[in-house]
């Protein structure tokens, strides 16, 4: 007689994060092995870059990962830049900064909820996408669009601060503030979070490094590293913040720092408004996007997202289209160096939160 | 953050929350409720259809292929003979628009917005693309900023020798591209197309460009000489209808058209390689009358053709009005020998000092010839019948421009009176402001034009008149001559002029009015008028010219292939209708008449 069951965990089950699937074993209700099921969200991202103007992946690439779409715009505009020897006005820098800080506070917000929604508590995700929302209102005052703003663009940013904008932010960011007290009540602080959590889905210091986790996986694991600080981009070298260290390594570790690195981006972005010229160019002069050929070369940008280190690798053949471009997304490494392994030994009930916990991002997977 | 505060956990905390139970929701509840719109929204497209000219720059950037052009008159018609565009306008597929407003972005005109509008609903998958247009009512959203924008607005500065140093000589006084200046130039360029439309000879404009960024000059004149023999030439004194229906000049510069011919022409010393593969000999054999650009252009297509090609010129050098007519400063000698050169190269036989009537007759070359080509020009100048006229000192300005083009004229006087306000008056007046430096130092002389036109509706193009002006030419706009006033030793003391009304009447016909009792002389002794050229038939006998019909403006009427009433004998250039005076236009009817000669010599009519 068979001992272990298979069970599929399919892309639209609620306790999956994102068009994902999951194939495990379990006996009983624990998890033998673990298989992540890639595919859905394919769409040849990086191929597809390869017929484009490099101007035209503009409308590409936040795709690749929909919470957080900014990086991806960073990252690609900091390779095109790289490529082509440019270099983006100061006020642009900041603007980059404060942009790519509001969408990490957004993704937080939005995988709290995540998170506390695998756990049953569908109050806080209730709260945390509504609070999100009035980031993503920011977002469209500048640009237009609320989840995939095209903002970031090479060169610096397509448009300037709408007037005012600096206020609706920072206004923004002192009534979250106050809303964290209360989901820090609710969910964070709650004891029912703390033993769903505590010693879950461990991955210890030397796991984390071996295995090429990066961004909160490896913090919680206590590494201190961080793209911002190890090699900053955008105005990050400007500002002044701690990364956040726990030891642990297990699901509640991982969760306080993101909720720590929340808190941290709340005062990032304070912090560059306050710094940010007032006035100045935001875009540098930029060549005709049909004809801007970028010189022959590769490079690979790096920003750190909400998950870890996002880059892009880029080879330029010295035409108007790159002639490869590989996207480096935390998510693929989180998945199928980490997740398939820690899952193992875990009950049936923790395998959602887990993969939330490590914040799988399926369309960095499928690119 | 205080972590142990965390690491304790409480039962209690959560029960805060009860507090949200009595607190309002700040959900908005549409559509009870209204959320404003973000005032850059990038929202379902609106496009000015009138000020759009469908020149497809937002289908070639758009990244999702979700725009194509198309006929918009079944929704809403639009001028179709709209100068410097096409008769189409996009039609937004929203199936596969991903809102990224980069065709906002790269539209020349500014006609493409994206509106505060997003939300439209139909059970019709077909009704989610739409030509879109402001009639639809939407809410501008999402528009274009000149600081920032993917377009380069900005020309490349064109370097021109200084309005002192250019009076000294009749050195060229625009000194052309670097090989840097001209591929950022050309990097400019979006290959839309829509000048070609506005160049007479439709040349390939957006290809050209393309070859001279692509470091490829040759391949550059390649393009060229399929459609202007004469490139070089063109690229330096074209009227440039190109550059008027460049795209960028609605929020920009245009592009420099003329000096990037100019820049890629000068980086070649022959046309050898670029030339155009010759046919084999056909055995026939064409008489060109004129050796003006459009003989010119005539006589190189006929060649490549396969016929064999004579020209007649009357003047001591090929050219036309090129040669005689146009300043040194604008256009050198050294240029008009290298193309006209190649022409030759390429088998043309020019016969110089050679005129029809008096030297050849021009029945004998009807008899000894398959075809005929008419290229003669308005070589010789209109008078205005103004009184006193007959003195010496009163000249025709072709005249007095080839004098000091090509006879080596560098006498005249020191106060001198300009009467047109055309460009070939402000090649005059400029001619004249150099000689006057050169022979007095500009010491106590003057040059002065007149003009019925007043600066608004003056004909010259506002760079010649900008160039006139800082070389010190003095302007009377909207005055008339009205005669010569001579001293009591019979030399001429001025002109005196009379204030214009109006130069056309209420029909916008040339008939001009003056204020009879508003008079003023201008002094001067030396006049030179500069109202128009004519033409001259009389080389063709009568019974001849009896038979050649001429349209209603008295051009030389020609069918679409450029054959006069008379068979076998063909005109161009600037004696029939579809010329614009300029030399582009008159080399583009020359290659249209040897299209048509061809088709005649191989019997095709």
């Amino acid at each position: 007689m068979n001992k272990s069951y298979e069970l599929f965990i399919g892309p639209n089950h609620p306790g999956i994060p994102g068009n994902f699937s999951l194939k495990i074993e379990l006996e009983g209700d624990t998890v033998v092995s673990a298989k992540g099921d890639p595919g859905y969200l394919h769409r040849a991202f990086e191929k597809a870059m390869e017929g484009r103007y490099y101007i035209q992946n503009l409308a590409l690439i936040p795709r690749i990962c929909v919470p957080e779409p900014d990086i991806n715009e960073a990252a690609y505009a900091m390779a095109v830049e790289d490529l082509m020897g440019v270099e983006i006005p100061e006020r642009a820098k900041y603007i980059r900064t404060i942009v790519l800080e509001l969408a990490r506070v957004a993704n937080y917000t939005m995988w709290l909820g995540g998170l506390a929604g695998t756990l049953g508590l569908y109050t806080l995700a209730q709260w945390s996408i509504g609070d999100r929302d009035y980031a993503l209102d920011l977002f469209s005052d500048i640009c237009g669009a609320r989840v995939y703003h095209m903002y970031i663009w090479p060169g610096g940013v397509r448009r300037d601060l709408t007037p005012g904008w600096e206020d609706s932010v920072l206004s923004y960011i002192r009534y979250l503030k106050n809303r964290l007290i209360d989901y820090d009540n609710i969910f964070l602080k709650n004891v029912m979070f703390k033993y769903r959590t505590k010693g879950i889905a461990v991955v210890t210091k030397e796991q984390a490094i071996e295995w090429g986790a990066t961004g909160p996986i490896l913090k919680a694991a206590g590494v201190a590293q961080d793209v911002r600080k190890d090699d900053p981009y955008a105005a990050y070298e400007y500002l002044d913040f701690e990364i956040p260290t726990l030891t642990d390594g297990d699901s509640w570790s991982r969760a306080m720092i993101r909720r720590w690195e929340l808190e941290n981006s709340l005062n990032m972005i304070e912090q560059a408004i306050k710094k940010m010229p007032k006035k100045g160019p935001v875009c540098a002069k930029m060549p005709n996007p049909l004809k801007g050929y970028v010189p022959e070369g590769e490079t690979y940008a790096k920003v750190e997202s909400a998950r870890g280190e996002h880059g892009f690798y880029m080879v330029s053949d010295g035409t108007g289209k790159p002639y490869r471009v590989a996207v480096r997304g935390a998510s693929h490494t989180h998945m199928f160096t980490i997740a398939e392994k820690v899952l193992v030994g875990q009950r049936l009930a923790d395998v959602s939160h887990t993969l939330v916990s490590l914040d799988i991002c399926p369309p960095e997977i499928d690119r | 953050m205080n972590i142990k505060e965390y690491e304790k956990g409480s039962f209690l905390k959560p029960l805060a929350s009860v507090k949200y139970l009595f607190k309002k929701p700040h959900t908005v509840r549409y559509p009870q409720e209204e959320k404003p719109v973000a005032d850059r929204y990038r929202g379902l497209h609106i496009n000015d259809l009138d000020k759009c000219i469908g020149c497809g720059n937002c289908r070639d950037i758009c990244p999702c292929a979700a725009i194509s052009m198309e006929d918009p008159s079944n929704v809403r018609p639009i001028d179709i003979n709209k100068k410097g565009a096409n008769p189409v306008r996009p039609k937004v597929d929203y199936g596969r628009c991903s809102f990224c407003a980069l065709c906002v972005e790269m539209c020349p005109t500014g006609s493409l917005k994206m509106s505060k509008d997003l939300i439209y609903t139909s059970p019709d998958a077909d009704a989610f693309a739409w030509i879109p247009r402001e009639e639809q009512g939407r809410e501008p959203g999402f528009v274009q900023d000149n600081e920032i924008t993917p377009l380069m607005l900005e020309a490349e500065e064109m370097e021109e020798l200084e309005p002192d140093v250019r009076k000294k000589s009749f050195e060229e006084m625009i000194l052309g591209f670097s090989e840097e200046q001209a591929r950022r130039e050309a990097m400019r360029c979006l290959g839309c197309g829509i000048c070609m439309q506005g160049c007479p000879a439709h040349m390939k404009i957006p290809e050209y460009i393309q070859a001279i960024f692509d470091g490829d000059n040759e391949k550059s004149v390649k393009y060229m000489l399929e459609d202007n023999v004469l490139p070089g030439i063109c690229g330096r004194i074209c009227t440039h209808r190109c550059q008027d229906d460049c795209v960028y000049q609605y929020r920009g510069d245009p592009i420099h058209i003329m000096w990037l011919k100019r820049f890629a022409t000068d980086q070649l010393e022959d046309y050898k390689s670029v030339n155009i593969e010759k046919m084999p000999s056909t055995g026939k054999r064409v008489a060109v009358i004129g050796g003006g650009p459009s003989g010119l252009s005539a006589a190189y297509h006929l060649t490549t053709m396969g016929h064999s090609v004579t020209i007649y010129e009357q003047r001591s050098r090929a050219g036309g009005a090129l040669a005689t007519g146009i300043p040194l400063y604008r256009l050198p000698i050294y240029e008009l020998d290298k193309e006209i050169g190649n022409i030759e190269s390429m088998g043309v036989e020019i016969k110089l000092n050679t005129k029809i009537g008096e030297d050849v007759k021009f029945e004998d070359l009807l008899n000894e010839y398959d075809a005929v080509y008419l290229a003669i020009g308005l070589s010789y100048g209109r008078s205005i019948n103004l009184k006193g006229e007959e003195h010496p000192n009163v000249v025709q300005a072709i005249d007095f421009l080839r004098q000091v083009k090509i006879e080596g004229r560098r006498d005249i006087t020191k106060h001198v009176i300009v009467i047109g306000g055309g460009n070939v008056a402000m090649d005059v007046a400029r001619t004249v402001a150099r000689l006057q430096e050169i022979n007095y130092g500009s010491k106590d002389t003057t040059v002065e034009t007149v003009s019925l036109e007043d600066w608004d509706i003056m004909p010259a193009s506002q760079e010649e008149i900008d160039g006139a002006l800082e070389e010190g030419v003095i302007f009377n706009p909207a005055w008339g001559p009205n005669q010569v006033i001579l001293d009591e030793n019979g030399n001429i003391k001025g002109l005196e002029v009379k204030k214009v009304k109006h130069v056309f009447d209420e029909n916008h016909r040339f008939n001009p009015a003056f204020y009879e009792d508003q008079k003023k002389i201008i002094y001067g002794d030396y006049i030179v008028e500069s109202v128009g050229q004519m033409y001259n038939f009389s080389f063709i006998p009568e019974e001849m010219l009896n038979k050649l019909e001429f349209t209603p403006r008295r051009k030389v009427w020609v069918d679409e292939y450029g054959e006069t009433s008379i068979p076998g004998v063909f005109a161009g250039g600037d004696i029939v209708e579809t010329s614009r005076g300029d030399a582009i236009s008159a080399i583009a009817n020359g290659h249209r008449a040897a299209i048509g000669i061809d088709r005649y010599l191989h019997g095709k009519k």
